[in-house]
C-alpha cells in the first residue's frame, strides 16, 4: 500500500512537471542561430525580460545556418543569422510555409584578427582573401614575418564562414588547412596564443569587460585597393559610410509577420533603448537609412 | 488455492515483463541500424561509393564543387584512437596488474573508487582541460604555434578510454584461478615473473576485450575531439596536424544541414561508418571474452 501511494505520488509530480514544462515552452519565445549575436541577443532578451513582466525568451547559439534552418522547421521564433538568406533557403522556407520577413537588429563590422606579435598593420580584402583560399601560405607573401600562416575560421554552420566565402573569398574553397573552430570566442583563445595566427570575428567581440581590446590581440585595417587607406572595424564612421569594406547588417528572422509578443521585442531591440545596448556591447546601430526604412516595413 | 493462482500470475507477468524489455533492446538496436542505412542509401544515388571511400576532400557545402570524401575523417579517426591506445593500452594493464597484484588492499579501496570517477568526467569537461591546460602545454614542448591537433585528441581520448581498460583488465586478472598464481610460485619464480609469464598471459583474452572496448569508447567520442583538435578538413599529414574526427564532422553539420538534401543523406553515410566500426569492434571484443571464459571452464 505503502509503495502503491509512493509510486503513484511520483507519476503524479513527473505530470505535474511536464506540465509545466510544456505552459512554459508555449509562451516562451524561441531565439536560435548566429554565434556572432548570441551573446549580444542574450544580453537583450535578458534587459527586455528585466523591464516586461511575462516576457520568456531563450536565447541559443549554433550558426546562423542552424538558425534558419531552425525557422524554416518552425522550431524557433526567431533566427539570428550574420549573413543574408541563400536564395535556396528562401525557397524551400516557401515550399514549407514559412514566408520569412527579415530585421536588421544591428551592424557589425568583421574583423580580421592576429596574434598581437604579429608586425603586420594593414591588409587588402584581396590578401585576406589569398591567405584564406591557401594561396599564401607564409606572412612574408603578404609582407609581414617569415612565419607559417596559422588560419582559424568558423564552420560551415556559421554565417560569418559563408560571408567570408563570398565577399571576402570570391566564393572559393577555404583552405583545407583553415582550423574550424565552434564559435568567435574560441577564434580569439587560439589567437591569443598563437604566433602566426589569423582569424575573423565579429567585432562585439574584440573588447574585453573594460572595453578596451582583449589583451594579447591585434585588430588589423583592411583597405580595398592595395594602396588605399586602410580603416579598422572599429571606427564607427568609417563601417556606417561603408569605407570598411567587411561592414554587414546582423539580421534576427520571423516566419510572416511577427506576433505581438516576437513583434513587441523586436520592437524594443531596433527601439532606442535596444540600440544603446547594441552600441554598449561594441557593435553599430541601425541607423536612419536603408536598415531602418526596411524594418519599419518589415513590421506592417 | 486462490493464493496460489495469483502468484503464479504475478510470476508470469513478471517474465513477460522482462522479455518485453529484452525484446525493446533488440528491436532499437535493429531500429537504430535500419534508420541509418535507410537514410544513408539516398546519398550514394548522388554520390559514387568510391569517391565517398576514398577521396580526401570533404566539402559539401563549397560554392565551386561539392565534395563528398571522407578519407581524411577516416584517417583522423583512426589517428586518434590508435594514439589513444597507443598511451592507454600500456597504463591501464600497468594499472590493473597493480591492483590486482601489488597493492596493498588499502590502497587499492581508494584508487578503484578514483578510477571509477575517471569514468565519470562529462567529455565536455575533458575536452575543456584539453584547450586550456594540454594545448598550450602540448604547443611549448612540441614548439608548434597551438596545441590544437592529434595528439591533444589522443591524450584526452586516452584518458576517457583507461577506466574502461583498467575495470576490465584488472577484472580479467584477478579471475586468473589462484592455482596458476600458487603454482608459479611453488617452482620458484618471482612474483614479477609470476605476474610477467603467467597472469598476463592467462588474463590476455580479457584484456585484449578491454582494449577493444577502450577503443570503441574512443572512436564514439564527439564532444572533446570536436573542441580541441582543430577540426580541420585537410589530410592530416603528422600528430601535429589539425584532425577532424567522423563524430565531429557529423556533429558539426547536422544542425544546419537541410533536410533530405544528399548532404544530410551523406552525413547519415558517415554515421552507417561509424556504426559498422565499432559494431565491429564490440562484435570481436565480445568473441575474444565469450572464448576466455569458456577456456576457464
Amino acid at each position: 500500500m505503502k509503495r502503491t501511494k509512493i509510486f503513484t505520488a511520483l507519476v503524479l509530480a513527473l505530470l505535474g512537471l511536464a506540465g509545466i514544462a510544456a505552459a512554459q515552452r508555449a509562451k516562451m519565445i524561441q531565439v536560435k542561430g548566429s554565434d556572432t549575436m548570441v551573446n549580444l541577443v542574450q544580453i537583450l532578451a535578458e534587459e527586455y525580460m528585466g523591464k516586461t513582466p511575462g516576457a520568456a525568451i531563450a536565447v541559443l547559439g549554433g550558426g546562423s545556418g542552424t538558425g534558419i534552418t531552425g525557422l524554416i522547421n518552425q522550431t524557433c521564433d526567431i533566427a539570428n543569422s550574420s549573413r543574408e538568406w541563400k536564395q535556396k533557403e528562401i525557397d524551400q522556407a516557401w515550399e514549407k510555409g514559412v514566408s520569412p520577413r527579415f530585421f536588421v537588429a544591428a551592424v557589425d563590422g568583421l574583423s580580421i584578427v592576429v596574434n598581437e606579435k604579429n608586425p603586420l598593420e594593414q591588409l587588402t580584402v584581396a590578401q585576406v582573401g589569398a591567405l584564406y583560399r591557401g594561396d599564401v601560405k607564409n606572412w612574408k607573401a603578404v609582407g609581414g614575418m617569415e612565419k607559417a600562416v596559422s588560419l582559424y575560421g568558423r564552420q560551415s554552420n556559421s554565417g560569418t564562414y559563408v560571408f567570408m566565402q563570398e565577399f571576402v573569398l570570391g566564393n572559393k574553397n577555404y583552405s583545407a588547412d583553415m582550423k574550424e573552430m565552434n564559435g568567435n570566442a574560441q577564434i580569439i583563445e587560439g589567437l591569443i596564443q598563437d604566433e602566426g595566427a589569423v582569424g575573423y570575428v565579429g567585432v562585439g567581440y574584440l573588447h574585453d569587460q573594460d572595453g578596451k581590446i582583449r589583451k594579447g590581440l591585434k585588430v588589423l585595417k583592411i583597405s580595398k585597393e592595395p594602396n588605399g587607406t586602410g580603416f579598422l572595424p572599429t571606427d564607427k564612421a568609417a563601417v556606417d559610410s561603408g569605407a570598411y569594406p567587411l561592414s554587414r547588417p546582423l539580421y534576427m528572422a520571423t516566419s510572416g509577420k511577427p506576433k505581438s509578443d516576437v513583434a513587441q521585442f523586436l520592437g524594443w531591440i531596433v527601439g532606442p533603448e535596444g540600440q544603446a545596448i547594441v552600441e554598449r556591447e561594441g557593435f553599430f546601430i541601425v541607423g536612419e537609412g536603408k536598415y531602418k526604412a526596411a524594418n519599419d516595413k518589415n513590421f506592417k | 488455492m486462490r493464493k496460489k493462482k495469483l502468484s503464479h500470475l504475478k510470476e508470469a507477468g513478471i517474465r513477460a515483463f522482462f522479455f518485453t524489455c529484452g525484446v525493446v533492446a533488440v528491436l532499437v538496436l535493429v531500429g537504430i541500424f535500419l534508420t541509418l542505412v535507410l537514410t544513408a542509401v539516398p546519398a550514394f544515388r548522388e554520390i559514387k561509393l568510391s569517391e565517398f571511400l576514398l577521396s580526401k576532400a570533404w566539402d559539401p557545402t563549397s560554392p565551386e564543387k561539392a565534395e563528398y570524401g571522407i578519407l581524411s575523417m577516416v584517417m583522423s579517426t583512426i589517428m586518434v584512437t590508435g594514439g589513444a591506445l597507443l598511451l592507454a593500452v600500456p597504463i591501464g594493464i600497468a594499472v590493473a596488474a597493480y591492483l590486482s597484484d601489488v597493492a596493498h588492499w588499502r590502497v587499492r579501496e581508494i584508487l578503484k573508487p578514483i578510477v571509477e570517477i575517471l569514468a565519470g568526467i562529462p567529455s565536455v569537461v575533458i575536452g575543456f582541460l584539453g584547450i586550456v591546460l594540454i594545448g598550450p602545454a602540448l604547443s611549448k614542448i612540441f614548439h608548434t604555434g597551438n596545441g590544437l591537433n592529434a595528439v591533444n585528441g589522443s591524450v584526452l581520448l586516452a584518458i576517457m578510454a583507461l577506466p574502461t581498460i583498467i575495470s576490465i583488465s584488472e577484472d580479467s586478472l584477478n579471475a586468473v584461478p589462484k592455482a596458476y598464481n600458487e603454482a608459479s610460485l611453488a617452482l620458484g619464480a618471482s612474483r614479477w615473473q609470476t605476474l610477467l609469464r603467467v597472469k598476463l598471459p592467462a588474463g590476455l583474452s580479457g584484456i585484449i576485450a578491454a582494449a577493444m572496448l577502450g577503443m570503441g569508447r574512443a572512436i564514439g567520442e564527439t564532444m572533446t575531439v570536436l573542441m580541441a583538435t582543430g577540426n580541420a578538413r585537410a589530410f592530416p599529414h603528422g600528430f601535429l596536424d589539425s584532425v577532424r574526427t567522423m563524430t565531429a564532422g557529423i556533429a558539426i553539420e547536422l544542425g544546419e544541414v537541410p533536410y533530405y538534401t544528399t548532404h544530410y543523406y551523406a552525413l547519415f553515410a558517415i554515421g552507417l561508418v561509424l556504426f559498422v566500426i565499432t559494431f565491429a569492434v564490440n562484435l570481436v571484443a565480445d568473441i575474444v571474452l565469450h572464448k576466455y571464459q569458456e577456456r576457464e571452464q
